[in-house]
């Protein structure tokens, strides 16, 4: 009985605290469960377009699966299956991703019925020559930067946190990065991402979020390097979340031979 | 009008395909057009010819599949303008079933074991090396196996068979385009044996592999024939007339892949038992060998890798060899070992590839150099324009031989 009264008191308390009290750690941490973690699994056909200054468009098509092996925060693995272009038509990759060390990855090249670990250190690296980074398709480690509450405002209607990440190593590709996290939500609607000298160098904006079996999602989202001019837009033409996935499919056999129901 | 025998056969695949993609929705056609063009820069070929390559290429990829079954065809129909010919190839025709802990697949079938970057310890399955030294895509490299493959999967490791009841040889460079070490000029009176279709002829391979704490690890095993042919002259005190045939071969082997020392690294080892010659001292037939690889891999920075290995092959009855090579053949050292170096760029969001692939013979000295541009100008359209350059060491080592015969070339590819 008294762990009862105590759980509802905390559960009475507890958002009430949170939404006082939030620290700038707390916002991330809860940023990042609700941007790269939710669900148990999460299955996506992504359409992403690069858009050349000129506009130029190239396409990579594929589904991405994703599975928690462990808490928010913690070890992942991706799969994903690549439509197009025709040059990369039935190439999958894989990727196990841990918190504190280097990714696993692997590469099934289907010409020549291939399965290769690939050497992939830079986290910071472009994703498929987007301008998205690895990072920004699986996450950054909380522990990397230093986050503090910049502000709180209003961002296209939507109550934010403005938080800025200013990251510990000097390795990273960037000085700082201001996000503005949806106070009702904690998905990400925009990020700056700053160079040392202050300028923006890379914009992220969240263009449309669903709600999805009860998980906010962002559905279409834009990368726009403003150096540059290139851009990179994503869109889920469809998403899952809690679909079953087995941690049997993230394997050799089936990167060489991805099952038709879970590609599809 | 009489139309060539592959035309006929393409209009007959498109009918069947037009009328099966009408009944049957899950199919799915791909494939390219393609130019691959070459041109000699040390000399011209001993054809008198300045081009080892100059062909168009059309490739479908015909895939279908009915619930756990899956059909796939892979074919090639080129057109090569130095011998005027039309060839229509089947790279891989197979159907498979899949169930949830085994498979099966049957038919002409790619297989890619092991570690190596160019170079094979535990992948025993044919290659053709003509195609890489003129300067086709990499994907020619391989050739298909005619047989049944069968996987298992229990939860503790993996297992893959399969049984190769056609033997198919290595391809290497045509005397004709290329030119090569003969050790026997003289000898122009020539016979090929291969090992006929047969159940004791039947080639077994095998590879049981798992993860153990992180790393890729598996095991392999291969009984059947060596791809490169040894030669037997007859009679041998002065010879009249070579044979060329392919002695039985047993390969046993390991390997591990695994994240170390920022990069990935690559260990892979193979005991080379020479069925036919378990003594050493014929010299006509490869001595027992131990082969063993290492390489590292690792991105310097964003989009530039750099792969290195060293390979070698050493022979385990030298001194059998030795004692019993007849006077005027080059001696082969003991130990065979090499460097390689793979520098790969990738520029303007992926769409630019530099690569620069290098092989030194340790010993022997010699080289081979092949870099390379890539650019992709759509998504749909590629070219790329390299080279081959080879030199070094004796007239006789792998690379040396080959020494006339740097060309650069050109690959232009449409997919769809």
């Amino acid at each position: 009985m008294k762990r009862l009264i105590l759980l509802m008191l905390f559960l009475v308390i507890g958002p009430v605290a949170r939404a006082l009290a939030a620290s700038p750690d707390e916002i991330i941490q809860k940023s990042q469960a609700a941007f790269f973690y939710p669900g148990a699994d999460f299955k996506a056909r992504v359409m992403m377009k690069l858009i050349s200054p000129g506009g130029q468009e190239r396409v990579r098509e594929m589904t991405m699966l994703r599975l928690n092996t462990g808490e928010a925060g913690g070890e992942q693995k991706y799969f994903m299956y690549f439509f197009q272009p025709a040059e990369v038509k039935d190439m999958t990759f894989m990727v196990f991703k841990y918190p504190a060390k280097d990714d696993d990855r692997w590469l099934f090249v289907p010409a020549i019925n291939m399965v290769r670990r690939i050497a992939m250190q830079d986290k910071q690296a472009s994703f498929v020559g987007s301008d998205f980074t690895y990072e920004d398709v699986s996450g950054r480690d909380l522990g990397d930067d230093v986050h503090e509450l910049a502000r709180e405002e209003v961002l296209n209607g939507r109550e934010c946190f403005v938080v800025k990440s200013t990251p510990k190593a000097d390795s990273a590709g960037y000085g700082s990065k201001l996000s503005w996290i949806d106070k009702a939500s904690f998905l990400p609607l925009q990020e700056e991402y700053h160079d040392r000298a202050g300028s923006t160098v890379r914009v992220f904006t969240a263009d449309e979020v669903k709600e999805v079996k009860g998980f906010p999602t962002i559905t279409k989202r834009t990368m726009k390097n403003l150096q540059s001019g290139h851009r990179t837009e994503v869109s889920y033409v469809s998403q899952d979340y809690n679909v079953g996935l087995e941690d049997s499919l993230f394997s050799e056999r089936f990167l060489r031979q991805p099952p038709k129901k879970w590609i599809e | 009008m009489l139309i060539p025998r592959p035309w006929r056969l393409a209009w007959l695949a498109a009918s069947l395909l037009l009328n099966a993609e009408v009944c049957e929705a899950a199919l799915d056609l791909h494939g390219f057009v393609q130019g691959n063009y070459g041109l000699d820069t040390a000399s011209a070929n001993p054809d008198g010819r300045d081009s080892k390559l100059a062909e168009e290429r059309i490739q479908l990829k015909l895939e279908a599949d009915q619930g756990p079954l899956r059909l796939f065809v892979k074919t090639d129909l080129a057109w090569d303008h130095l011998d005027d010919q039309e060839d229509l190839e089947l790279r891989e025709g197979t159907i498979d079933y899949t169930a949830a802990a085994w498979d099966c697949k049957i038919g002409r079938q790619m297989v890619t074991w092991g570690l190596g970057d160019l170079v094979f310890i535990n992948d025993v399955f044919p290659k053709d090396y003509e195609a890489f030294f003129r300067g086709q895509p990499l994907e020619y490299m391989k050739k298909g196996v005619d047989g049944v493959k069968v996987g298992l999967y229990p939860d503790f490791a993996s297992f893959e068979i399969i049984a190769i009841p056609l033997f198919t040889a290595n391809h290497f460079p045509d005397a004709k385009r290329f030119w090569l070490y003969d050790p026997m000029p003289g000898v122009s009176t020539r016979r090929t044996i291969e090992p006929g279709a047969s159940l004791d002829n039947t080639e077994v391979a095998g590879r049981i592999y798992r993860d153990i704490a992180g790393f890729d690890a598996s095991l392999y095993g291969y009984r059947g024939f060596f791809r490169q042919p040894a030669m037997q002259p007859e009679p041998a005190a002065a010879p009249a007339r070579l044979t060329l045939w392919y002695p039985e071969l047993a390969v046993y082997g390991a390997s591990l892949q695994g994240s170390a020392l920022h990069g990935v690294i690559s260990l892979e080892a193979g005991y080379y038992d020479s069925r036919d010659d378990g003594d050493g001292d014929d010299p006509m037939i490869p001595n027992r060998q131990a082969r063993f690889l290492v390489g590292y891999q690792r991105q310097f920075w964003e989009d530039f890798t750099v792969g290195l290995q060293y390979y070698g092959e050493r022979m385990l009855d030298y001194g059998n060899y030795a004692a019993t090579l007849p006077p005027g053949m080059p001696a082969e050292d003991r130990l065979h070992d090499l460097i390689s170096v793979r520098l790969t760029q990738l520029l303007r969001h992926q769409t630019v590839k530099l690569s620069l692939f290098t092989f030194r013979g340790l010993a022997s000295g010699d080289y081979l150099v092949n870099p390379e541009v890539k650019y992709n100008f759509t998504d749909q359209v590629w070219g790329a324009l390299g080279a081959n350059i080879f030199g070094g060491g004796e007239p006789w080592s792998q690379f040396g031989q080959l020494d006339r015969n740097d060309s650069i070339y050109l690959q232009v590819r449409y997919e769809f």
